[in-house]
């Protein structure tokens, strides 16, 4: 058993059509150009909703992370203790992630940019040490 | 801001009465059986009956067990007042904020907060709390595959940004687990109180670093309950009034951007300072603190957010053991979270009411004139705060 795969759907899609090209995919407010993590609706800044799909720079920070050891669903069996982390992307906003890298070697604030691994029938961004 | 207006609620409501079921890890009743035992036992508590009771304010836990209209299962009938509340962790001190507001008003006279769960059903908390099972898809469904779940993640994933900016170390998030089991070991009804010394905290299995299992709440089955009245109504009851006298709330709405540092700023900084203008008082006045303890983290945290100790400085300021039993700053006298029982918000608003009667046995605290209670929701999104005192001079609401 491997980890939960995770399945598209209408709202994210372009994110995941990126990442199958190898793209991490933003959204920018076409109103006042701030850029968010998908799936944004309304912008938080000027509240318009007109959203437009851009192309991340995949460059970022490591803003946290931690490294789990508990169990919680049968498809980490093989992975414990893995690293759950928190990266900052160069455009603003901040994303769940992991990091393919040693979990010993992981500091905050380390340089990070965006792979991308093949998860079921999607590819999903990863992180590594830039 | 100024309280000095025609309408200054601090000190003109009380919390005059407390029930809390066993606390558990056994499956005994649903949620909703036991929010009714613990309505009844803060009822009898404060010398009233049912049929005095015109408002229900009820908080379920993560299961969502709990219905709006609980009072059926106590046959009160003809409420004035009621309604289901959901600010997570902070729910507590939300329902007791509402509930002041309404009997000073007059919308209702005596309302009854109420706090049950029931999330251990033989599935384990990590199921409850985890979100494992959940089936997502889209954007969501990315937290299952990065094994990203639940509170623990997002707990230690704040308190590792702590650690990094102002290098706070496990020794001191060791630090808060032995002082509040100290504290556990006077409290007969706390869950957890066998001996804990620093070594026997790094050597606990690690859950989700920088977090060992004892850097994390116990899961609880159970269910608190208390009473809100006006001050006059308090007078004549069974119970010493625990008077409201300072209240405030912060919800900072983190948004995940660069720029923002919210695993370490918490709500509380606003929730505090609201709360203490309107109890007139400041930190130094504080002589016991119930803080919201779901983790170690969440009180080094809190201690700075509500001016204990300087941003960055909570950890050397808890190390020494001035939080436990005989120490200068006593914090979560009834083991808290960590050691005593998880009843999200109850916890701390339970033990601040035993704190301020004075019927806390072997752990009172001598200096009890101004008791802090902190509620705090989701991944330290939301924070409802509340000072109360048993002195009727207290607070600036001028009602004495």
């Amino acid at each position: 058993m491997s980890r939960p795969a995770p399945t598209s759907d209408d709202a994210s899609a372009p994110f995941f059509e990126g990442a199958a090209r190898g793209k991490l995919m933003l959204q920018r407010c076409r109103t006042c150009s701030a850029t968010f993590l998908p799936v944004q609706e309304v912008c938080t800044e000027c509240l318009e909703a007109d959203m437009e799909w851009v192309e991340s720079s995949g460059e970022g920070t490591l803003h946290t992370f931690g490294v789990m050891h508990y169990l919680y669903h049968p498809g980490f069996a093989q992975e414990l203790p893995y690293n759950v982390a928190v990266v900052e992307l160069a455009e603003g906003p901040r994303m769940n992630a992991r990091i393919d890298a040693d979990n010993d070697s992981l500091e905050v604030g380390m340089a990070l940019k965006v792979a991308f691994e093949e998860a079921g029938d999607v590819h999903v961004p990863v992180f590594q040490p830039a | 801001m100024s309280w000095s207006t025609s309408f200054n609620p601090s000190g003109g409501a009380a919390i005059v009465g407390l029930g809390m079921t066993e606390m558990t890890r056994e499956y005994t009743y649903s949620a909703n059986g036991l929010a009714a035992l613990a309505i009844r036992d803060a009822i009898a508590d404060a010398g009233l009956t049912k049929d005095d009771v015109d408002g229900l304010l009820v908080n379920h836990g993560v299961m969502g067990s709990l219905r709006p209209d609980l009072q059926k299962s106590l046959g009160i009938e003809n409420l004035r007042l009621q309604t289901l509340m959901n600010g997570q962790g902070s729910t507590a001190g939300q329902m007791v904020q509402y509930a002041s507001l309404a009997v000073q008003s007059g919308l209702a006279n005596v309302v009854v907060c109420v706090f049950a769960d029931d999330p251990l059903r033989g599935g384990g908390a990590g199921a409850a709390y985890g979100g494992a099972g959940r089936t997502t898809t889209g954007m969501a469904s990315l937290n299952g595959y990065y094994g990203h779940f639940g509170a623990n993640t997002g707990y230690a994933l704040a308190a590792r940004r702590h650690m990094a900016l102002y290098g706070t170390t496990q020794d001191q998030l060791g630090a808060v687990a032995v002082s509040t089991r100290k504290w556990a070991q006077l409290n007969p009804i706390a869950m957890q109180r066998g001996d804990m010394t620093l070594e026997d905290y790094h050597a606990s299995r690690w859950i989700v670093e920088p977090f060992h299992l004892l850097d994390c709440t116990l899961v609880t089955n159970g269910a608190v309950a208390v009473v809100v009245t006006s001050r006059d109504r308090a007078k004549d009851l069974k119970q010493p009034p625990a008077y409201i006298v300072g209240m405030g709330q912060g919800h900072p709405g983190n948004p995940r951007r660069a720029g923002a540092e919210y695993e370490v700023n918490t709500g509380a900084v606003q929730a505090g300072e609201t709360a203490y203008e309107m109890a007139g008082v400041g930190p130094k006045d504080i002589g016991v603190r119930e803080l919201y303890d779901c983790y170690t983290y969440t009180t080094i945290v809190t201690l700075e957010d509500y001016g204990f100790a300087p941003k960055g400085e909570g950890g050397p300021f808890v190390e020494d053991g001035k939080l436990g039993p005989g120490g200068s700053h006593p914090t979560n006298t009834g083991g808290g979270e960590l050691s005593g029982y998880y009843m999200w918000g109850m916890t701390p608003l339970s033990e601040a009411v035993i704190q301020t009667r004075g019927q806390g046995g072997d752990r009172q605290v001598e200096d009890n004139q101004h008791v802090l209670v902190s509620t705090q929701g989701g991944i330290l999104d939301m924070h409802a705060s509340l000072i109360l005192s048993a002195d009727p001079t207290a607070g600036t609401g001028g009602h004495a």
